[in-house]
C-alpha cells in the first residue's frame, strides 16, 4: 500500500482547495488542513501548486524552521517535489526544493556557480537510482572485482556526501537503494558476485554502515518498498518512458517519508500515544462485557489482534514514546482489566496519564497534555469510534488522529506507516523517559501534600548536573533547541552543525544541565549558549528550560552557574535578551525576576537586560550545583 | 463494465484534477495541443490517474498509440470491459 491510508479523506475537498482564502494567514491554514487528507498524487500537486501560487514564498512567520531541500539525483526526481513540499505543508513546515540538472549532481556539487550553490540548501537528500548505482555491474565479475565495485561504489557516494557538508554544512539524508533488479541466479542469487540484485542489497548494507560514521540519515525506500512491493514503488515501463525510477504513484509516500525527517529535524515527531480502551485496546465494553466477557489473548483471532495491538504500543512506549489512556468509562471499570486481566499485555505503569471519565474526549485530552506537560501537538489518539476521532480532529486540528477501521489488526499498521514517531536515533533519555513522567506524578502528589513550598523544593533533595556541550549530549541538545517554545527567551533554532560549531569556539560555551531529585533523573532540562563580545560582555545567546522544572529555582541556580563560567572567560557583564514569540510571554520578565536591570525594551515586547558581575551574589537555592 | 459517458465523465473529473481548471471539456478530437499545460509530465500523470481510477495497467504500445481523448477513453474501455 502506497497510499496515505491513516489519513482521512475530507468530502468537500475539492471545493474547499477552489476556493482557498486569499489571506495568506488563513490560507496557510487551511492548506495545512487538506494536506492532511488522504490525497493521490494528482490532488498532491494540485494542492503544492496552488499553496505555491498563493504564498509564493510561505508565510512569513511560522513557529517552524523553513527549509531549503536539494534533492540531488541521478535521473528524473521533479515528479517527487510536491509530494516532499505537501508532506511539509501536512506538518506545517515550508519547504522550498531544489533539483540538480538532469544527472549533473556531482558537477553542481563542485562548481561554486552552479544553482545548486545559488540554492544554499539547508537539507540535501542524495536520491541515486539503482541503474546509475549498479553501472557496470555484470554476472561475468568474479569475486574480487565485484567486491572492488562495491568499495569503489561506496567512496563516491562518501564523497558526494563529504562535498555537500563541506558546502553547506547542514543534514543530509541518502536515499537507499531500491531493489529494481531481477535476479539472473535465482533463489541463490548471493552466490553471483556479479548479480546486480545482490549488489544493489550489500550496497544498501554499506551504505548505513558508513552514514552511521558520517552521521548521515536514511531514507529507507528499500524497507518500505519490501512492505508494499517493488512493484509499487518502480514501474519499469515508466523507468523507460521517462527515467522516473519511483513511480508517480508511490510520490505522496515518498513526500512523507522525507516530511517526516524534516520534522524530526527540528523536533517535531509524536511524543506521545493516546488510546482509548473499549474495542481499541480490547474487544467489547469493559462496563457491559465485564471482566470475562471482553475479547483479549489468546484463544480467539481478535483477542490476539488486540495482544497484538498492545504489544506494538509497548515497544514504541520501550522506545521513548509516552502511552496514555483516554476512555469514556467509569474509572473503576476502566482500570479492572489492567489490574486483574491476565491478558492485558499494557499495565497501569505503562501509562503515564489515565483519563477515564464521561467528559468529551476533546477536553480530556487537553487534560492529558496538561498533566505531562507537552504541547498538544504532540499528542497523536488512536480510536475505533468515528464519532470520536471526527471530535477530536475538529476541536483539536493539531492532534494526530489515524483514520482506522474496526479492525484491531489495522491500528499498529496505521501507527506504523503513519511515521508519527518518527526517531533519528533513541538515546537512553527515550528509554527512560516513561519513568520520567512517572516520577512527575509522584512530585505532583508529595507537592499537593504539602502546602509548604520551601519544605517541599528543600526535601526533592535537587541536584543540578551541568556539563558542556558534548557528543553524546548532541542529539538531546538539538531536539529541545528545535522543540522549546515557552521557557525560551530568543528561540534561536540550531542544526547538530551548529551545535558542534559552538563546541569548538573559544568565544563561547554551550551548557547542558539535568536536573536530578529524589524521585529520579528528569534528563536533561535545559540548555545554555553564551558568547563573549569583543567588549567583554557576554551575551546569553540561548537560554531555554523544559516548563516541567518550572517553578524548582531552577532558573536561579543557572543563573549562577552562567555567572561563574562567564567569569571564567573574563566578562565584567553579562547581557540578556528575550525576543518575543507567540509562545514565549511568560519568559518576557525572567531578566528582570532574576535582578538585571532592563536596559532596552521596544513596541514588539523585547528586552535587553543587563547584569553587572561586580554586584552580583549568587542567590541561595535548595539545588545543589553539580559539575557532572 | 463501463459505459462510454461514464468514462468520459471519470476522465473529466481527472483532467479537471490534474490541470486545476473545471473549464475543459472532454471530445474524442481533443489532443494535447488543445488544453495550455499538458506536457509529457501532465501526460504521466493523466495515465497514472487512469490506472489508479480504474485498477489496469497499459503496456508500453498501448502509451505509443495514444494521440487523443478518445483513443484514451477506447483503450481503457477495451481494459474494463
Amino acid at each position: 500500500m502506497t497510499d496515505l491510508h491513516w489519513l482521512p479523506t475530507i468530502q468537500d475537498w475539492r471545493q474547499r482547495l477552489r476556493t482557498l482564502p486569499a489571506d495568506p494567514a488563513t490560507a496557510w491554514e487551511s492548506a495545512v488542513a487538506l494536506a492532511n487528507a488522504r490525497l493521490n498524487f494528482v490532488l498532491t500537486n494540485a494542492l503544492d501548486e496552488t499553496i505555491r501560487r498563493v504564498l509564493p514564498t510561505g508565510p512569513e512567520v511560522l513557529p517552524t524552521k523553513k527549509v531549503r531541500l536539494a534533492v540531488l539525483g541521478s535521473s528524473t526526481v521533479t515528479h517527487l517535489l510536491p509530494g516532499v513540499r505537501a508532506a511539509g505543508l501536512r506538518r506545517g513546515i515550508w519547504i522550498d526544493t531544489y533539483e540538480n540538472d538532469y544527472g549533473q549532481y556531482l558537477q553542481e556539487l563542485s562548481d561554486t556557480g552552479s544553482g545548486l550553490r545559488a540554492f544554499n540548501p539547508t537539507a540535501v537528500l542524495v536520491a541515486l537510482d539503482a541503474y546509475h548505482l549498479t553501472a557496470g555491474i555484470t554476472a561475468g565479475m568474479d569475486v574480487e572485482a565485484a567486491q572492488a565495485a562495491l568499495i569503489e561504489m561506496q567512496a563516491r557516494i562518501r564523497e558526494v556526501w563529504r562535498l555537500a557538508r563541506d558546502t553547506f554544512r547542514c543534514p543530509i539524508i541518502q536515499q537507499a537503494v531500491l531493489p529494481v533488479h531481477l535476479p539472473v541466479l535465482g533463489n541463490n542469487e548471493h552466490r553471483l558476485p556479479g548479480s546486480r540484485l545482490w549488489f544493489v542489497s550489500r550496497l544498501n548494507t554499506a551504505i548505513r554502515t558508513m552514514a552511521e560514521q558520517e552521521n548521515v540519515d536514511i531514507l529507507a525506500v528499500d524497507d518500505r518498498a519490501a512492505r508494499d512491493g517493488i512493484g509499487k514503488w518502480h514501474d519499469t515501463a515508466l523507468w523507460h518512458r521517462s527515467k522516473q525510477e519511483i513511480s508517480l504513484k508511490a510520490s505522496p509516500l515518498y513526500g512523507d517519508l522525507v516530511g517526516r525527517w524534516l520534522a524530526a529535524k527540528q523536533g517535531r515527531s509524536f511524543k506521545c500515544l493516546v488510546m482509548d480502551l473499549d474495542n481499541t485496546v480490547w474487544g467489547g465494553v469493559i462496563g457491559d462485557d465485564g471482566l470475562e466477557g471482553i475479547a483479549l489473548g489468546q484463544g480467539s483471532p481478535l483477542g490476539e489482534a488486540y495482544t497484538a495491538f498492545q504489544e506494538y504500543a509497548r515497544e514504541l512506549s520501550r522506545r521513548g514514546v509516552i502511552l496514555a489512556v483516554c476512555s469514556k468509562n467509569d474509572e473503576a471499570n476502566a482500570l479492572e482489566p489492567f489490574e486483574k486481566h491476565p491478558d492485558m499485555v499494557l499495565k497501569r505503569g505503562d501509562i503515564s496519564s489515565f483519563v477515564a471519565n464521561w467528559s468529551n474526549k476533546a477536553d480530556n485530552i487537553r487534560a492529558i497534555a496538561q498533566e505531562l506537560n507537552i504541547g498538544l501537538d504532540s499528542l497523536c489518539f488512536i480510536d475505533d469510534n468515528p464519532f470520536e476521532r471526527n471530535l477530536v480532529r475538529q476541536e483539536l486540528p493539531m492532534v494526530a488522529v489515524p483514520e482506522v477501521s474496526d479492525d484491531p489488526t489495522a491500528y499498529p499498521v496505521a501507527l506504523a506507516d503513519a511515521g508519527y514517531f518518527e526517531g533519528l536515533s533513541v538515546t537512553d533519555e527515550d528509554r527512560e523517559r516513561t519513568t520520567q513522567y512517572h516520577g512527575n506524578k509522584a512530585r505532583d502528589a508529595l507537592k499537593a501534600a504539602v502546602t509548604d513550598l520551601p519544605s517541599y523544593l528543600r526535601g526533592l533533595e535537587m541536584q543540578l548536573i551541568w556539563k558542556r556541550f558534548d557528543k553524546i549530549g548532541l542529539q538531546r541538545i538539538v531536539q529541545l533547541i528545535n522543540k522549546s517554545n515557552q521557557f525560551n527567551l530568543t528561540t534561536r533554532r540550531y542544526t547538530d552543525e551548529d551545535v558542534i560549531a559552538v563546541m569548538a569556539d573559544r568565544d563561547a560555551f554551550g551548557l547542558q544541565l539535568r536536573l536530578t531529585d529524589r524521585f529520579g533523573d528528569n534528563g536533561i532540562i535545559a540548555i545554555i549558549i553564551g558568547r563573549l563580545l569583543e567588549n567583554k560582555d557576554l551575551y546569553v545567546d540561548t537560554w531555554l528550560m523544559s516548563c516541567r522544572v518550572l517553578g524548582r529555582q531552577v532558573e536561579p541556580t543557572t543563573l549562577n552557574l552562567i555567572v561563574q563560567e562567564a567569569a571564567k572567560h573574563g566578562a565584567r557583564r553579562i547581557v540578556g535578551e528575550y525576543i518575543p514569540t507567540k509562545k514565549n510571554a511568560m519568559v518576557k520578565d525572567h531578566y528582570a525576576r532574576l535582578g538585571f536591570a532592563v536596559m532596552q525594551t521596544d513596541d514588539a515586547g523585547a528586552n535587553r537586560n543587563i547584569l553587572d558581575l561586580a554586584g552580583f551574589t549568587p542567590a541561595e537555592t535548595f539545588i545543589h550545583l553539580v559539575e557532572g | 463494465m463501463a459505459t462510454e459517458a461514464e468514462i468520459y465523465g471519470d476522465l473529466t473529473e481527472i483532467f479537471h484534477d490534474v490541470f486545476m481548471r473545471d473549464d475543459i471539456r472532454l471530445s474524442a478530437d481533443l489532443t494535447a495541443k488543445g488544453v495550455q499545460g499538458w506536457d509529457s509530465f501532465k501526460q504521466i500523470e493523466i495515465i497514472m490517474a487512469c490506472e489508479e481510477k480504474w485498477g489496469i495497467k497499459f503496456n508500453t504500445r498501448e502509451l505509443d498509440a495514444l494521440r487523443s481523448v478518445g483513443d484514451l477513453a477506447t483503450t481503457v474501455g477495451k481494459k474494463v470491459g
